[in-house]
């Protein structure tokens, strides 16, 4: 490779936005999909469910982000980043979906920067703190079995657009899943320190359990694939007492609005601006 | 670190001769391959630096990850952190190949003992930093990059065909956000100036010092672990910068920057050199900032990486004992 090569590529002009990357260009995601909202499908509760889909993806990225620069090694930066970009990716394609079919024709910008807490209909479990990777790690396995669950049932469902979303999501939530697996049995397993940690993260994310379940009887085997992982890692398992109230509607624990705030101070400081 | 010296390896002066003619032919060395001790010492110390200045450099715009102002600008920015992290992981690799430890190297960043790029020790104040550091930051890091690829150690210079691709994909996509600042709000235009006036000296400097008082550069250059010299980049940076500069109808803050045409180059102001001294020596605005998060992010962490270890040494006992079974 010449040295001059990649200054003289840098150096021309760039008129061709398609050229530049990943993500740029991408006005509108759903480009070339057919998105006429089939009969006899209830546009307000699809609206409603590719909602509080990408409401609990964009809440989990926005959390996975917060591990960048403080992950306890270099791969887990990359795996957890990974994560973070796939949910990410998921929460645009189904507030574009959102938009289309509720009316309001609203872009995914303006469902994720400006609406309020009260307005968000994720689950309470993906707006937790952090606290530490296993925590991260317990709740990463509950909301990825779950989505998995959850998404190989949308993979059929009558909308054509939300099950293309689900089943190019299949792929993704399945390693987000086996990743949280392997560290569930590693933590399980591996030191005292580590088992204790462990132990007490499942605990913790065990009262949103039940919150998950509102669509699909997805809850046997959710639950079978959660015994399995805690049983390959050693672990009691902990007991699912639901807490009362659901992120599904617009009730979130105090967590949720400052989380809002961090995500959308740029964007509503500056409401004229494009980026 | 033993080299693969055997009973029937010819004596050093041979060795010495190879690979002085391996040098010269623009021959690779490989791990295999015998080097000189100094070779491989300054190998290890720019490879390490490099590699920690990718991960200490996923701080200043990491920050900005949760504040991106769009979903798309968050995704791209989410994803050149992680490049950075992955162009951290090659890097300490490589190093790897020539006998390093990467949790020394990481202990030794920790501790001081090796330094990474200055540049990192200044703050991102609007997410207009996010696209001049793109701009500048990754366009400097590619004019000190780009020859390396033809580094004369093999596993360092392939690390860098695929850091520089990365790189300048990089560097397009900043300087994209920047032109949809110039072309949004009268606030977005100057938060783009302002981003421009904190970030071009700094990013001279990250050439290093002028050549006449760069005391290790003769010798890496001779070895062709380093290609051209920190002034000869530096002048290649300025005059790929200054046409993307008036492109984008931002001002680069130097009064002397101007075309000399006998030169065929941009003339331009010398950077405060007490400066890059003063932040090389932990006296920027953010060094202590930035050790402090990769100190406690490694201690932090310490716990995890014990159970990996402490699970995966249960595993393979149970794996024997399975087997003897």
């Amino acid at each position: 490779m010449s040295d001059d090569h990649v200054y003289l590529t840098l150096a021309e002009g760039h008129e061709d936005d398609a050229r530049w990357a990943y993500g740029t260009g991408f006005e509108d995601p759903l480009h070339g999909v057919d998105t006429t909202v089939p009969e006899g499908i209830d546009a307000g509760e699809l609206a409603a469910l590719c909602v509080a889909l990408a409401d609990d993806a964009l809440v989990s990225a926005q959390r996975l982000a917060e591990w960048i620069t403080r992950a306890p090694e270099l791969e887990e930066e990359v795996a957890l980043a990974n994560i973070g970009l796939d949910l990410l990716g998921q929460a645009r394609l189904l507030y574009s979906r959102a938009g289309q079919v509720d009316g309001t024709g609203r872009d995914e910008d303006a469902y994720a920067y400006f609406r309020d807490a009260g307005d968000f209909r994720n689950v309470r479990l993906a707006e937790l703190p952090n606290a530490d990777f296993a925590f991260s790690i317990a709740r990463l396995l509950m909301l990825s079995s779950w989505r998995l669950a959850h998404f190989e049932r949308l993979a059929s469902h009558p909308d054509p657009v939300l099950a293309a979303i689900a089943a190019k999501g299949v792929k993704e939530l399945a390693y987000h899943r086996q990743y949280a697996a392997e560290w569930a049995v590693r933590l399980g397993d591996g030191t005292e320190e580590s088992h204790r940690r462990m132990r007490r993260a499942q605990e913790q994310v065990a009262p949103y359990l039940g919150e998950l379940f509102t669509a699909y009887d997805v809850r046997d085997e959710v639950v079978a694939v959660l015994r399995q992982v805690t049983e390959a890692a050693g672990l009691p398992m902990p007991v699912y007492r639901p807490l009362p109230g659901s992120g599904r509607d617009g009730e979130h624990t105090e967590h949720l609005a400052p989380l809002l705030a961090e995500l959308q101070g740029v964007a509503r400081a500056h409401p004229e601006a494009t980026w | 670190m033993t080299t693969s010296l055997s009973a029937e390896a010819p004596p050093p002066g041979h060795l010495q001769e190879h690979f002085d003619a391996t040098i010269s032919r623009d021959q690779r060395i490989e791990p295999r391959d015998w080097m000189p001790d100094g070779y491989r010492k300054t190998l290890v110390r720019q490879i390490a630096q490099h590699a920690h200045s990718e991960i200490i450099g996923m701080q200043p715009e990491g920050e900005w990850i949760t504040k991106a102002p769009s979903l798309r600008r968050k995704a791209i920015l989410f994803a050149k952190v992680q490049d950075e992290a992955g162009h951290g992981l090659y890097l300490y690799s490589a190093a790897e190949t020539l006998g390093a430890d990467r949790a020394d190297l990481t202990d030794r960043l920790i501790e001081g003992r090796q330094k990474y790029s200055s540049i990192f020790n200044y703050p991102t104040m609007s997410f207009a930093d996010v696209g001049v550091i793109g701009w500048f930051v990754d366009g400097a890091a590619i004019c000190n990059q780009v020859p390396l690829c033809r580094s004369s150690y093999g596993p360092y210079a392939r690390a860098m065909v695929r850091i520089c691709k990365e790189e300048s994909f990089h560097q397009r996509q900043g300087y994209e956000l920047l032109m949809t600042m110039m072309r949004g709000t009268e606030a977005q235009r100057e938060m783009v100036q302002d981003a421009v006036n904190r970030w071009w000296w700094p990013s001279l400097m990250m050439f290093g010092p002028p050549d006449d008082s760069s005391p290790n550069s003769a010798q890496s250059m001779a070895w062709k672990i380093k290609r051209h010299s920190n002034d000869e980049l530096r002048q290649r940076f300025v005059d790929m910068t200054v046409p993307q500069a008036d492109k984008l109808g931002v001002t680069l803050p130097d009064p002397d920057l101007r075309w000399n045409a006998e030169r065929g180059h941009h003339d331009f102001g010398t950077p405060d050199w007490d400066e890059l001294m003063r932040v090389i020596k932990g006296g920027g605005p953010c060094n202590d900032q930035r050790m402090q998060r990769r100190r406690s992010a490694h201690e932090e962490g310490a716990w995890v990486r014990e159970a990996a270890t402490a699970h995966a040494a249960k595993q393979a006992a149970r794996a024997e004992k399975g087997a003897v079974a």
